[in-house]
């Protein structure tokens, strides 16, 4: 087994059948709400209440309360939006991508993981859709519907192809998600002595019993998902940098765009991931079921993916030059000296210069650290799509245009009012469905490997 | 109101009413309107309004109806969604019972008038939509407009709508009735018949107006030791004084400066301002086109302490403190010969610069200008007028006619005489016929202290200004677009000026006000100046008998016919009278004939000499210019939200102003834009901020007046610095020995262009002639223009089988005078955001004029580049709308489709010209009635979050194309001209149609110099741009470009 080759279990020794569904189910089926949850959550909620404000401000005022102008005619609500949708990469990618290549160590994380998908897709949506002058409007004019006018949308737009990728995503990993928690659902309706949950589960659990058909069906359904978000991690991404790749502002018209956002958003994803995990194992006792393993294997990843990130910007600067396109080579210049230079620098010491600590086991083994360091991993990767957009936009080809960008509170009103949302969504989350997968941690318990070398004889 | 229903059962007050009528009946008939407004002060009147709607008034002030109404209001927003669509409001449309003639509802009609302002008058054509002015044009026959205007011309219309006009005669703030008025001047006028009205004294900006001017001397001929007191603040006095001295009297210089190949500016901004200056840059443009073969370039220097846009058309440029610029013209006019100029010696290091002027004007005697600005001494302007007479340019470059304005006198002196007579007590009625004196007198005239010495203060003008308040009556002026009058132009041409639309506020002119008072009483505008006209024509007023009607049953050739039906007979039309005839031509043309100025011979004083003895010239320290501001000029225009918001031509300076010094100036003084800084000339102290503004002078501060009002009106009130503290009789122009202190405090000014230089970029194009004579290629030859046939796609496929509209606009003429841009904000529609959203970067107009710097910081070249949409064939903004709110028309427009616009702002991220413009909040004004009756009805007025850009004024394109249908014909070269293109001056900005080989445009494009921005992205603009090619001096240029050196191309870097 790959074990062997790890220092650092999937499991923690010592966990059968039960002890894993009590730990795990324990913490839906509770009675008493831990006090610090209430304190999480109540600080979540009151974000929450800023975003709701700023929207109907956002609403009844316009779009004008936030800092953009021409020529930065996109600044926080898209550098958010990218941000959050990089943000949910890393749940795709570790149900997806690391179930069909059967790496164990995903059974532990997939589940919040995913959850985190959602909750950051629903957090992005609001952006593209509440930057625009008339959100009532772009609600349902970007989408296809026929109409009496015979008026399409203009399928040629970048953000047409951004409707689809993200709802699309969306709606695939919902079904993903949903489908992983039916047997776990079943086992809470199961297990739970309330009445009220038991109904609630009962019906989410889609009547699920567990029979040998369940368990067949449900793996075809959930390997065939797996296969079809499996190129949304790659496709959603590449559709949110065509916005950019396919307009002409130097800065954004590149063709290394695509798979540098995908690896991008994959590396924010998985810094998010972390910071997610690192509290959650400790406040929840949870450090058996997410190992040490984990944790390197996930340090692992951002390095692997901070690398292409940081060969992305060596190459944008290096295109830049060989291009000898007077446009791109000032914009790269002015990124490095210009009125925004302090954004690239930081942003290059954290995703070029800090990720490389991950290269040490010392600094992998530090939780206290990791913590502080994905937290910068998502703060860079935030910089990044600042210094895409901001100083792309701030300079482009006439200078007569060119302006400063300088966001108002209501900018960090509503980015602090969506990480409220994904916040109160999470802690809703990690309170009534369980966190992690329970029957899939069953498989990695060792009456599990018994039966199935028995089996196998 | 009078006329209501049965009182309902619901008023709780049924006496009101009756209350009412028995006040109202109480009123003369005739002034029942003007009491409305008294009447609607009083408690029973609001009541009585409250209750006439007596359904919704009170519910919020009814605890129970309040209730109701929020459950109505529940239940309406419940049944929004099965509305759905937005309901229109009822409004109720009164076809005409009498249709007007020539009247067809949708269809302009234009008419010719003049704007009067500062002793001068410019000829205009306003649009009229069904009765209200939307827009003016100039007059093409107008030979002061040619059809051209400046920036305040094409800013008036919103003057007149303003809606802090004042709207109400008062006395000492009570409203009153010009009945009252007049009364109260009746009275004060007896009292003085006694003195010969020694006590009287008419204060006027200088006056154009011959009926005025009449009308005047008419009241003075009552009153002979009354006195009439004219004040301009931005006025020609040294211009005046200058004459003067020259030739012991007044006349004025007419340029004809088509004929000048030499031309030398000592700080004139002949080509944007002043009278004349649209006619003389138009002249100016004809002879700077290279391409064709008649126009010999012309070759201009401009001497002078702070840039104007005059000098960024000048092939040489050389920046002198004002006391300097006189020094300079002396040395010039003694090496010319002219007997008694003084000193010879140049200005330290300006030899050079008077060598090559005086061996250029030596060569081109009598193919030569000289021309001296408003602001230099008289001293310069004498000496102007001697050198051009040295270099016998008289009778070919220029000529001098008496005076176009009625009566010229020596202002200051005036001024000075008013104020001492006013302290002394002398003056008992003051009568201040527009203008603001209290805030524009010079500060050591304490003009406000010495007028409140006055018995009797009237105030006639726009506004309740500065002037309003000190005063014990003020009636409100009628605008020149409201009333009848007259002016003169530049040249002497007379205009009959016509109101287009009934006083919004009950205004009078100074001509109906000065009618009032005299013995025959108040008499309508039209009257006076008809009978003025009628007096000067010497024509009859009577009309002829009608003929009498033919014969019934009569044909022309005798022969008898029966006829079927018995004819119809028509009343017989009155036929005009002789004079009819005549004074309807002039209305219709806006011009009377033979009234231009006819040239006259001038004789130089002998004593000239002496008078133009040197003035003492400080050596050393800072030195003030004192300035009209570009957009507010001397104030009267602070509350015109379209020129606070237009971005000051050099330092794209919005809603302030600022004291402009040079950048070696304010690196040494260690200050940067935005710094306060305190001036002090003696005990007179100021406080402004600065703005380094390249090209200035060094240790010259220029400081614009017109700002700081402090009862301009909503839009105008507290924004900028009054600069009239520093500015006394004696340093009207400009003040030396200046004290500059630096306080630390910072101010924030609202610029719209933050980046001066071009960054090396290719995006303005300017050559020599010597280059261009080279190489005619050279322009093409900077830039790269993909071929058409490089494309994936079928080249034909959008091919533009019909009309394709282009525009080519010529940088090489394009002063950067603004009205473009002002002219394309009357037309669309275009909002006002207001400085906070300036700042924000937010600004609205959809054309602008880009101002670019290059060379050294201290002596730049400067260039303009208007910027409307370029229209591009391949247009980016296009592909990336997700709702395709922006499409491409068959004829090369990129629409706008407004109602299809969610906002999403790509299209202006991708557009490299950032010609867009966002709606990023409500902008446009929805409430304010008056402004609602501006607006141009064949534009949309845009609401928030919509995208918007300059659209080729498309309106005029489909006003083309009807008129071309209905006659069955195609849409010919010049019936589409843009707006921006009609204000023009310089004629820089040509549209038309690109597929019609012999239109002006296809001409333009077909020259040498023309050339797309940014072709290389192969958007294929449909606004190209003509280089400029430049006609230097081969001397100065090479020590130019020696001493310049490497630091040619360290182009100037914004202090941001």
């Amino acid at each position: 087994m790959a074990e062997a080759t790890h220092t650092s279990p999937v499991l923690e020794p010592g966990h059968n059948f039960k002890t894993v569904t009590d730990r795990i189910s324990d913490i839906v089926t509770a009675k008493r709400t831990p006090a610090g949850w209430f304190l999480g959550f109540g600080i979540a909620f009151l974000l929450l209440l800023l975003l709701n404000f700023t929207i109907m401000k956002l609403l009844f005022e316009g779009i004008g309360i936030f800092g953009n102008n021409i020529p930065v005619g996109w600044a926080f609500p898209i550098i958010n939006f990218v941000w959050w949708i990089g943000i949910g990469h890393a749940g795709t990618l570790i149900s997806a991508i690391l179930l069909l290549f059967r790496q164990q160590w995903r059974t532990s994380i997939n589940r919040f993981a995913e959850a985190m998908t959602l909750f950051a897709v629903a957090c992005a949506a609001l952006f593209p859709l509440l930057h625009t002058g008339r959100p009532w409007l772009a609600a349902y004019w970007l989408l296809p519907y026929p109409n009496t006018m015979s008026l399409w949308p203009q399928f040629r737009s970048p953000l047409i192809w951004d409707v689809f990728a993200v709802s699309t995503y969306f709606t695939v990993s919902l079904l993903f998600w949903f489908t992983g928690l039916v047997p776990d659902l079943a086992t809470i309706r199961d297990r739970t002595t309330s009445k009220a949950r038991r109904l609630i589960f009962g019906v989410l659990a889609l009547g699920w019993r567990g029979s040998a058909r369940h368990w067949q069906r449900y793996e075809v359904a959930y390997l065939l998902l797996a296969g079809i978000s499996t190129p949304l991690v790659l496709s959603v991404h590449s559709v949110v940098s065509f916005d950019f790749a396919v307009s002409q502002v130097p800065g954004w018209h590149a063709t290394i765009f695509p798979p540098y956002f995908v690896a991008g958003a994959i590396y924010s994803g998985f810094a998010m991931v972390m910071t997610l995990a690192i509290p959650m194992r400790k406040f929840y006792g949870l450090t058996d079921f997410i190992t040490m393993r984990h944790i390197h294997n996930m340090t692992k990843v951002m390095l692997a993916t901070g690398m292409i990130v940081a060969y992305g910007y060596a190459n944008e600067a290096f295109f830049a030059w060989y291009s000898a396109n007077e446009y791109e080579v000032y914009m790269m210049w002015g990124r490095m000296t210009g009125p925004y230079a302090w954004s690239y620098w930081v942003l290059i010491s954290i995703n070029v210069v800090m990720i490389q600590l991950f290269w040490f086991k010392r600094v992998r083994n530090n939780l206290a650290l990791l913590f502080v360091l994905s937290l910068l991993v998502n703060v860079g990767m935030w910089l990044e799509r600042f210094v895409i957009i901001v100083t792309s936009l701030s300079r482009d080809f006439l200078p007569s245009s060119w302006d400063i960008f300088t966001p108002t509170r209501w900018d960090f009103a509503m980015y602090a009012g969506t990480i409220g949302l994904f916040l109160a969504l999470f802690f809703l989350f990690v309170r009534l469905l369980p966190a992690i997968s329970i029957f899939e941690m069953r498989t990695l318990v060792p009456e599990a490997k018994v039966q199935r070398a028995e089996h196998h004889g | 109101m009078l006329d209501l229903p049965p009182v309902n059962r619901s008023m709780t007050q049924p006496n009101d009413i009756e209350t009412l009528r028995a006040r109202l009946s109480a009123e003369r008939g005739r002034e029942y309107w003007r009491s409305l407004e008294s009447l609607a002060e009083t408690p029973e009147f609001q009541s009585f309004l409250h209750r006439e709607f007596p359904q919704n008034a009170s519910e919020w002030l009814d605890p129970v109806g309040r209730r109701s109404f929020l459950k109505l209001m529940g239940a309406s927003l419940a049944l929004a969604g099965v509305s759905a669509c937005t309901r229109q409001p009822v409004e109720h449309v009164v076809p005409y019972v009498q249709q007007p003639e020539d009247l067809v509802p949708g269809k302009p009609l234009f008419f010719a008038t003049a704007m009067p302002m500062g002793g001068t008058g410019v000829g205009l054509l306003v649009e009229s939509h069904e009765g209200r002015p939307t827009k003016i044009e100039g007059n093409p026959d107008h030979p002061a407009s040619l059809g051209a205007t400046d920036i305040f011309a094409q800013a008036a219309i919103l003057g007149l709508y303003d809606p802090d006009r004042s709207q109400a005669i008062t006395r000492l703030g009570e409203v009153e009735t010009f009945g009252g008025f007049t009364t109260a001047m009746a009275e004060a006028l007896a009292a003085q018949e006694a003195t010969q009205g020694a006590g009287i004294r008419i204060l006027t900006e200088t006056v154009a107006s011959p009926t005025l001017a009449a009308q005047i001397t008419v009241f003075l001929a009552r009153f002979p030791a009354a006195r009439w007191i004219q004040w301009e603040p931005a006025g020609r006095h040294n211009v005046r004084a200058g004459s003067r001295m020259a030739f012991g009297e007044y006349v004025d210089t007419q340029y004809t400066v088509e004929a000048a190949d030499v031309i030398v500016s000592f700080d004139a901004d002949f080509l944007c301002t002043g009278p004349g200056a649209l006619r003389y840059a138009r002249a100016f443009a004809s002879r700077r086109r290279i391409e064709d073969e008649e126009a010999d370039l012309n070759r201009l220097y401009a001497i002078e302490s702070t840039p104007t846009n005059t000098s960024t058309r000048a092939d040489h440029r050389l920046a002198l403190k004002p006391s300097e610029v006189e020094a300079f013209a002396r040395a010039v006019a003694a090496r010319l010969g002219v007997a008694g100029a003084g000193d010879a010696t140049a200005p330290a290091g300006a030899a050079a610069w008077v060598d090559a002027v005086v061996d250029d004007l030596n060569a081109n005697r009598g193919r030569s200008l000289v021309i001296a600005g408003d602001a230099q001494s008289a001293a310069v302007h004498a000496l102007v007028h001697a050198v051009n007479d040295t270099l016998g340019n008289v009778g070919s470059t220029l000529v001098y006619t008496e005076p176009a304005e009625s009566r010229p006198a020596d202002q200051v002196a005036d001024l000075q005489t008013l104020v001492n007579d006013m302290n002394a007590g002398q003056v008992d009625l003051l009568l201040t016929l527009g203008g603001n004196p209290v805030y524009t007198a010079p500060a050591d005239l304490e003009f406000a202290a010495a007028m409140d010495q006055v018995l009797l203060r009237v105030h006639l003008g726009l506004y309740e200004d500065e002037t309003a308040a000190r005063s014990h009556w003020h009636v409100p002026e009628a605008h020149f677009l409201e009333t009848w009058g007259d002016v003169s132009a530049a040249d002497g041409t007379v205009t009959i000026m016509q109101p287009l639309i009934a006083p919004l506020y009950g205004g009078r002119s100074a001509i109906e006000v000065i009618a009032a008072l005299s013995e025959g009483g108040g008499r309508p505008g039209y009257d006076l100046v008809r009978e003025h006209w009628a007096g000067l024509s010497g024509l009859s007023t009577e009309a002829p008998a009608p003929p009498p009607p033919p014969e019934p049953g009569e044909s022309v050739d005798g022969e008898a016919a029966e006829p079927a039906v018995p004819p119809v007979t028509a009343a017989p039309v009155p036929l005009p009278s002789p004079f009819d005839r005549e004074w309807r031509r002039w209305v219709h043309d806006g011009l009377v004939p033979q009234t231009a100025l006819a040239a006259r011979p001038v004789v130089l004083q002998p004593n000239f000499a002496v008078a133009v003895a040197p003035r003492a010239v400080p050596a050393e320290g800072l030195e003030i210019a004192f300035r009209p501001d570009p957009s507010v000029h001397d104030g009267r225009f602070a509350n015109n939200a379209w020129l606070q918001e237009l971005p000051k031509s050099l330092t794209k300076l919005t809603w302030d102003n600022a004291a402009l010094v040079s950048p070696a100036t304010a690196e040494r003084l260690g200050v940067e834009n935005g710094d306060i800084v305190e001036l002090a000339r003696g005990a007179r102290t100021l406080r402004i901020p600065l703005w380094v503004a390249p090209g200035q002078a060094a240790d010259t501060l220029t400081l614009h007046l017109g700002y700081g009002r402090t009862r301009a009106g909503r839009t105008g009130d507290g924004t900028g610095v009054d600069v009239t503290p520093l500015r006394t009789i004696d340093a009207l122009e400009t003040a030396a020995n200046v004290a500059l202190s630096v306080t630390g405090d910072r101010y924030t000014l609202a610029s719209t262009q933050d980046h001066w230089s071009l960054e090396g970029r290719n995006l303005v194009r300017v050559g020599t002639t010597e280059e261009f004579e080279a190489n005619p290629e050279f322009v093409r030859e900077l830039g790269e223009e993909p071929p058409r046939t490089l494309t994936l796609y079928n080249e034909d496929e959008h091919a533009y089988p019909g009309y394709s509209w282009g525009m080519a606009i010529d940088q090489g003429v394009c002063t950067g005078c603004n009205a473009c841009v002002v002219a394309c904000q009357a037309e669309n529609n275009v909002p006002v955001v207001g400085k906070e959203q300036v700042l924000a970067g937010r600004e609205m107009h959809w054309l602008r004029v880009d101002r670019y710097y290059t060379g050294p910081v201290d002596d730049p070249d400067t260039y303009h580049q208007p910027m409307p949409c370029q229209q591009c064939e391949n247009a980016p903004c296009e592909v990336v709308c997700p709702v395709a709110a922006t499409t491409h028309s068959d004829e090369g427009l990129n629409d706008m489709v407004y109602n299809r616009c969610v906002g999403t702002r790509y299209c202006a991220n991708n557009c490299p010209y950032k010609v867009r413009r966002f709606n990023f909040l409500l902008y446009q004004d929805w409430e304010t009635p008056s402004l609602a009756a501006m607006r141009n009805p064949d534009v949309s007025v845009r609401s928030r979050g919509v995208m918007e850009k300059c659209t080729y004024c498309v309106q005029r394109i489909n006003h083309a194309r009807v008129a071309a249908k209905l006659e069955d014909r195609e849409i010919r070269d010049g019936d589409v001209v843009t707006a921006c293109q009609a204000a023009c001056p310089t004629d820089a900005i040509v549209f038309g149609n690109i597929n019609d080989p012999a239109s002006r445009v296809t001409a333009r494009k077909a020259s040498p110099r023309n050339y797309s921005l940014l072709a290389e992205l192969n958007n294929r603009p449909r606004t190209t741009y003509l280089a400029i090619v430049r006609n230097p001096n081969t001397v100065l240029e090479e020590a130019r470009l020696a001493g310049a050196g490497g630091a040619d191309e360290a182009a100037a870097e914004a202090t941001d």
